[in-house]
């Protein structure tokens, strides 16, 4: 019999018990559901942290540094072993030389150098430890400033600061919302490297709380306290309201990065080359942030730096390890949603066999009219298959309106704690698609006992059959 | 006919058949005029721990374009044998050949294929499906064979006017009368124009003017008015309906055959 044949009948078949095989098609849509709420959320959940590293600008940013300077247990940094001493060179100096070298790579499509340092913000009359970090005008198209409050720096020579939510709260009055520190200015007092002039040039008497160390003169430069006003032109949410920006660049407090560099401001690898008397003359850069033209450009972009002899380090690292973690979670979800579904296949081979019992002399007749067993084990197959489809159909339908219940009973417990509620759900069309394929999957193969009987029936028997 | 001297002289005959049977390949025995050929057929049936002989080694040429009525008592055997030439139930020994084909030696697509398209069967209680209306009862056949959709409602319309019931088509089984069900019962065994009819007490389940009724429409499709014949076997246990129009009645009682009578 033609497939379309078969599928007419089986769907008139499933009409004239449409109780039974509404009550076991109902089945199927129930466990479809709880697999679709159950994925839809594990899916969304996964969206959620893609997202927020995605948005941080980190997918397609590498962080490099030189050999020594990478902590331990990060890629290609770690302790260097006695083997490593006694036959490495000296590392490679992360100079301009070297950021010009990055920069001409394929797929690059910025170098900035990464400032952080710690500094006192003070707003009279609170004043915090603060970590200050130089933002490239790049950010503002990378989606890492999601949610700000106010707008982004001026120009990239402007004194200007944008703020992190939680220190933007500490450092108002109480009661007042973090956001009316905006056109405010805020001082920021730091260590600031100050050169040193020439030894021909330096008095021979100073004093002696002014004395300039044979280290000094080897490094060049002085540490002074310093200060500068910045006005706040942007307030980054809170982290407990689900803003703030994540990844390897957070801090507190932002400023152009051009800003930063001009402030001569001491940061910690500055006394580490104190410490290793570094010499050689120009600019030494504690890291440097590349900028990839995309995500998958990010590996290659890895490997070209690390044989230049730099350490390498980004986040697509650690999201490898996150998506196989959201894949075994997925399947945890699947197994347990598929438990009602399992339920419902029993239903379908129970309806199926009452169908033969009850139309055991129809399938004779059939036969005598000249179906092959194969006819009938495929209109039983049609009928599980029919039930499976709109079963699947109903329990996206079904699992679709589940997932946006728990995303507005989320989204208006979150609002009433005060924080704004992320999507923790989403339905995506390989989702809709793979449940209800599931569906007629799991129909067909609960069909095939029930199929296999109908079709060995003995036509002179179910014939006599009242 | 004397009622002893048949058996005698029937047994005579099958001998000869099975002779010819055994020579003559199947192509040839499809030309030889015999529409049905039964060799020496048996079908038993265990019941628990008792073997059943329902038919026994029964043998028997059918030519084509004959009426052979099988008549007998209930329990004959008479029905087991026509189930066994519809392709419903195998053999346990011997031959069927229908239009020269051996029915033991078909696959069960291929037997499934002859119980569409070389035979129509016709039961007592008429096996419509009740759910469905008439011309959907007589469109299954076709639906079978995967005849095009375009050409089934002809063929459907045309079957139910050679029974009288075009008007009828829409309606369902349940809402007919018996005679009217068996008349729709015969389109479709008809609607995909087999050679051999096969009719298992057609008037079994009527009053005898309805009966009668059936009967003239089965000798009709006997002996059109225009048009080649069909080969029709029919079971009864009335021996005055088989008298009145079969060519050639064939006695069977405990499975086996009994006697031959050539009417016509």
């Amino acid at each position: 019999m033609k497939l379309a044949d078969m599928t007419e009948l089986a769907a008139r078949n499933l009409r004239e018990a449409v109780l039974r095989n509404s009550l076991t098609t109902l089945g199927i849509a129930v466990g479809i559901a709880s697999l679709v709420a159950l994925l839809s959320l594990g899916v969304g959940l996964q969206q959620l942290v893609n997202r927020s590293v995605a948005h941080a600008g980190l997918f397609d940013t590498v962080s490099v540094r030189p050999r020594q300077n990478v902590p331990f247990g990060q890629p290609g940094g770690g302790r260097r072993t006695p083997r490593d001493s006694s036959n490495s060179q000296p590392p490679r100096p992360l100079d301009d030389v070297a950021r010009k070298e990055i920069a001409a790579l394929p797929d690059v499509l910025e170098v900035n150098p990464e400032i952080r340092f710690t500094a006192e913000a003070r707003h009279e009359p609170d004043s915090q430890l603060v970590l200050v970090s130089g933002m490239a005008a790049s950010s503002q198209s990378s989606g890492s400033l999601d949610g700000l409050n106010g707008k982004f720096f001026s120009s990239p020579d402007a004194e200007e600061a944008i703020l992190q939510g939680d220190l933007a709260k500490r450092l108002v009055e109480g009661g007042q919302l973090p956001a009316s520190l905006l056109g405010q200015e805020i001082t920021l007092r730091f260590a600031q490297r100050q050169a040193l002039p020439p030894p021909s040039e330096q008095p021979q008497s100073q004093a002696p709380n002014q004395a300039v160390g044979p280290d000094e003169e080897a490094m060049g430069y002085s540490i002074i306290p310093s200060e500068k006003k910045f006005r706040v032109v942007g307030v980054l949410p809170t982290t407990e309201s689900g803003g703030g920006q994540v990844g390897i660049n957070s801090a507190g407090m932002y400023i152009p990065l051009a800003v930063a560099e001009h402030l001569q401001v001491v940061q910690g690898s500055d006394l580490r080359n104190i410490a290793r008397a570094a010499t050689g003359t120009g600019t030494r850069y504690a890291a440097l942030n590349v900028r990839a033209a995309n995500p998958a450009a990010v590996a290659q972009i890895e490997v070209s730096v690390s044989r230049m002899g730099f350490a390498t380090f980004s986040l697509i690292d650690i999201t490898r390890n996150l998506r196989t973690f959201f894949a075994i979670f997925d399947l945890f979800l699947g197994i347990f949603g598929s438990l009602a579904l399992a339920v419902a296949s029993l239903g379908i081979i129970n309806t199926l066999i009452m169908a033969i019992l009850e139309r055991r002399r129809e399938i004779g007749v059939l036969k005598a009219l000249g179906a092959a067993d194969r006819d009938v084990r495929q209109l039983f197959f049609a009928e599980a298959g029919v039930m499976g489809f709109v079963g699947g159909v109903f329990g996206v339908a079904l699992g679709w309106a589940i997932g946006r219940a728990i995303q507005l009973g989320t989204t208006i417990y979150l609002k009433r704690q005060g924080i704004t509620s992320p999507n923790i759900w989403s339905v995506p069309w390989w989702l809709v698609l793979g449940a209800i394929a599931f569906a007629v999957l799991v129909s067909l193969a609960a069909g095939i006992y029930p199929a296999s009987r109908a079709a060995k029936l003995n036509p002179v028997e179910a014939l006599r059959y009242e | 006919m004397n009622a002893l001297a048949g058996p005698v002289k029937f047994r005579a005959q099958l001998r000869r058949v099975t002779l010819r049977t055994m020579s003559v390949p199947e192509t040839a025995a499809a030309s030889d005029g015999n529409a049905i050929r039964a060799d020496r057929v048996s079908r038993d049936y265990q019941m628990g721990e008792v073997l059943i002989r329902a038919v026994d080694q029964i043998s028997l040429d059918v030519p084509e374009g004959e009426f052979l009525a099988l008549l007998g008592a209930s329990g004959s055997g008479k029905s087991t044998l026509l189930n066994l030439i519809a392709g419903l139930d195998r053999p346990t020994g011997g031959a069927i050949l229908a239009q020269g084909r051996d029915l033991a030696q078909m696959s069960s697509e291929e037997l499934a294929g002859h119980r569409n398209r070389t035979v129509g069967i016709v039961f007592q209680s008429f096996q419509l499906l009740p759910r469905m209306t008439l011309e959907e009862n007589v469109e299954l056949p076709l639906r079978l064979a995967e005849v095009p959709r375009n050409e089934r409602s002809a063929r459907v319309r045309e079957a139910l006017e050679h029974v009288g019931l075009s008007a009828r088509a829409k309606h369902r089984p349940p809402e007919l009368s018996g005679g009217e069900q068996q008349r729709a019962a015969i389109a479709r065994s008809l609607v995909n124009q087999p050679r051999i009819l096969l009719a298992d007490e057609p008037t079994g389940n009527l009053d005898s003017k309805t009966g009668e009724g059936i009967m003239n429409l089965i000798a009709k499709i006997h002996h059109p008015n225009s048009g080649a014949g069909r080969t029709i076997v029919m079971v009864t246990h009335e021996r005055s309906l088989a008298e009145r129009y079969a060519n050639r009645i064939v006695t069977l009682s405990d499975g086996t055959l009994l006697s031959e009578e050539r009417l016509r």
